[in-house]
Parts: structure tokens; sequence; C-alpha cells
């Protein structure tokens, strides 16, 4: 199953912590993360269900491409890294 | 001295002070960007919105004064419906996003109604929550109305409301501030809405439109707790005053070294006390010559006195935004702060102020605890 893990940014705001997932899709997978940690999702998504402007997501290293619907898909080994952005203050 | 809490860009400051020195007596959320704090007078809760800049706005509750916080909900944009296109004209040809940018003002409801909050956001739109902050409802009378797609942001990209004045009187009766948008009015809690910007005069637009109500740029508006139908707003364009419950609005000409400026104040049981923190103007938003002053009238706006003694004289440059003055309810207590971190209070009116023994960061809000 792919796995999920989350920048210690967030830790510090909401528990997070890091676990196996399942799911084809970031959607999917997250959604899956979600259920067991509802808290989670107001910290990674807008309430339409986009990436947040300042939150990036890593598949295997790679940035998703589709920040609105999160489509890109995983392979059951990927590592999904949630991160924030960087940005200045 | 009582507790007030500054709301700033890297924690909440809480401060209090006794023979002369005003000092933090505690901090929370530190290094987290406080928008604003709103403390309620009926069960003693503080609240502090959060824009944390990756993970978005949050709320937090405290019961304790500060000791402990829980997260509440934040208001929730709702999907766009497939009737309601997008109007490529709203907010001057960039629409905004059905999403939460900002909580920018959150009052209390009225005294008979327990757990009533109300939350102004960007963009510009109105949420009312009866479980204090447990769960909120957009007001949809004033979002889905046409004319709130004519609203346009002024130094944010989008529209913002950032003021609710509740008549402490008729708790239905509630008044909002929107930069820019004008005021609008309910009467019926929030079911109907009519614009209440008549006699504001706006210099950014075409002459043809400088009275138009809808897009005026009202910085601040406050309302008299003792006498409702008197409100105070600071303008982009000036001062005005209303005696009629926002009905109609009447330019203040002058007012010390500058008209121009963020915030307002007025006093708790006498009307015609209200104070102001004047800028340059529009584009050089500095203190006039290089002096931080605060400028009180005591006669509902025919003169003023310029108030300076324990203000910094030269080469100061603060800024204080429109949450940033703040009266206590004794109406003697006035506290402010400026987006370079300087703070002062005063317990007499303002004849003197005390400086907050700290430098602190970036001030978005003040409020008495």
């Amino acid at each position: 199953m792919p796995r999920i893990r989350f920048t210690r940014h967030l830790e510090r705001h909401v528990a997070c912590p890091a676990g196996e997932v399942a799911g084809e899709s970031v959607r999917a997978a997250l959604e899956h993360y979600f259920a067991s940690h509802p808290a989670v999702r107001s910290y990674v998504l807008d309430e339409r269900g986009a990436l947040r402007t300042h939150v990036a997501i890593f598949i295997d290293g790679v940035s998703v491409s589709d920040r609105a619907t999160l489509s890109d898909s995983l392979s059951p080994d990927s590592t999904i890294d949630v991160m924030q952005a960087l940005s200045g203050g | 001295m009582q507790t007030v809490l500054f709301s700033t860009r890297k924690g909440l400051f809480a401060a209090e002070g006794s023979a002369g020195r005003v000092r933090v007596r505690s901090v929370g959320f530190l290094g987290d960007n406080c928008v604003l704090s709103m403390v309620d007078p009926r069960d003693g809760a503080w609240y502090t919105a959060l824009n944390l800049g990756h993970f978005g706005s949050k709320l937090h509750r405290s019961d304790d004064r500060g000791a402990t916080w829980r997260e509440v909900a934040v208001p929730v944009y709702p999907e766009r419906p497939a009737d309601r296109p997008v109007n490529p004209r709203e907010n001057m040809g960039r629409p905004a996003p059905w999403v939460l940018n900002l909580i920018w003002a959150l009052e209390p409801g009225g005294a008979d109604e327990p757990g009533v909050l109300w939350c102004g956001t960007l963009p510009g739109a109105l949420f009312r929550s009866a479980d204090r902050g447990e769960s909120w409802t957009l007001v949809e009378p004033l979002w889905y109305m046409p004319q709130r797609e004519e609203w346009f942001g002024g130094g944010a990209p989008w529209p913002g409301m950032h003021s609710v004045c509740v008549d402490p009187k008729n708790s239905r009766r509630v008044l909002v501030g929107i930069s820019c948008g004008g005021v609008w009015l309910t009467e019926d809690g929030g079911a109907t809405w009519r614009v209440q910007a008549k006699g504001m005069r706006a210099a950014f637009m075409p002459p043809e439109q400088a009275f138009d109500e809808n897009i005026q740029d009202p910085h601040r508006m406050v309302q008299c707790p003792s006498s409702p139908q008197r409100l105070w707003v600071q303008h982009h364009n000036g001062i005005f005053r209303s005696d009629d419950g926002a009905a109609s609005w009447q330019e203040i000409g002058e007012a010390g070294p500058s008209t121009f400026g963020f915030a307002t104040a007025v006093h708790p049981d006498d009307p015609d006390r209200a104070w102001f923190i004047p800028a340059l103007n529009d584009e050089r938003r500095v203190p006039v010559g290089g002096r931080v002053v605060v400028t009180r009238t005591s006669d509902g706006g025919k003169t003023f006195e310029t108030l300076t003694r324990g203000l910094p004289q030269q080469n100061a440059y603060d800024i204080v935004f429109r949450h940033s003055l703040a009266i206590d309810r004794s109406g003697d207590r006035l506290a402010f702060g400026s987006t370079t971190g300087g703070a002062w209070i005063t317990e007499d009116g303002g004849n003197s102020w005390t400086a907050l023994d700290a430098r602190l960061p970036p001030i978005y809000a003040v409020t008495w605890a």
C-alpha cells in the first residue's frame, strides 16, 4: 500500500502520523487518510477540495501536477509526502 | 489594569500594566499569524483567528482566559450552484473563489442570543454561529444578492467584511462594513439587506460614481453602545458620522493633521466622543511628520484634539490597522498597536499614553479582555 507522511510543520498544529493508505490516486489516498484523521483535511485542502496554495504534495519525490482534483496516480509502493511550500515572512 | 490582547503576525500577546509600565504577561500561538481576537462579554470566552500561511484559516476558543485553547470550526463557503455561473465582471473582473481566505471580523451576538457569533470574511461574506463557533452558517441572502458581485477588493484581492455592529437594543439589527462594498443593514437577523452608505464619498472612483453606496470603502465602522443610532466610520476618503443608524452619513472635513486612517473607536456612553489615528494620505501611509498622534473629538466631530503625550514625536512610522485601536467598557482605557510593533495604552481617554515594554511583531488587532 502507498505510504503517506507529513511535514513536521503540520504536526505542530494537528496530529498527522505517517501511515499506509489505500488508493490509486492522490485524492483516494488522502480520503482514506482523512477517514481516520478528519482534523487533517482542512489543513491540507481548502473547502473546494483543492490543495491549499502553500501546501505541496510529492509522489516519490515528484510534485503532483493536478492540484485541483488530485488525480495524479499512485503505485502500490508509492510514498506520498505532504509538505509546506516555501513562502516568505 | 485589565488585560489587552495584541494579535500579531507572530503570536497572541496578553499585556497588563501597573504604575506606568505595561508588560507582556503571556504569549499564545508563538510564531503563528494571529489576525484578530474577540472577547465575548456574555460568557468570558476568548477567540483568536489564525491565518496559518500554509494551512489556512483556523479559529480557536479559550474558556480560561488563554491558559488553554481548543480549535473550533471556521466558516466554509458553499459550492457554487450550477445556476449561478461566474459573473466575469465580479470584483472588477477578478471573480473571487468561493474559498475562505481570511477571517476579518468576529463579534458576539446580542445579550439575548447566548452562543451566537458573527464572522465577516474575505472574500466578503457574513457567517453566523449559534454554538460558540462549533459550526457556521453562511448568511445566504447577502452572499447571493447580485449587488455583492459589484464589491471589490481594496488592499486585498477580494472584498472583505471587517466590521459587524450588532445593535445592543435589537439583536436582529446588524450592520456590516465592507472594503469595498459600503455598509449594509439587516433588521430581521440577516434575512433581508439594504445598503446604508448614503453620503459617503469615494475619490477612488470616476466622479459620476463617487457617491455610489455599494462601492464605498469604509475602513472601520464602530457603533456607540449606549446610542446605537450614532456610528463612526474611518473611510478611505475621510471620517464619516451617522446620527440615524447608518441611514445617512455626514463627512467630517477636518480632524487634526489628517482625516486619512484605518482605525476608530467610540466612547461606550458618549456618542460624541471618538478617537482616530491619522496617517498622511492614501498615497503615503505614514504618520504626518513622523509623529504618532491620536485625534479625539468630544463634540461629535466639530472639533478635534491632537493627543501626543507619551507617543513618539519624531522618526516614527507606525501605521495602525483597522482592528488595532480598542476601547474598553469604562471608556477611559484605550490601546492601539502598529504594523511596526509599537503599542500604547491610555487610562485617561488618551490624554497620556504608556508604551508597551516590548518590541512586538506587526500588530493586526487589539482587544480588551
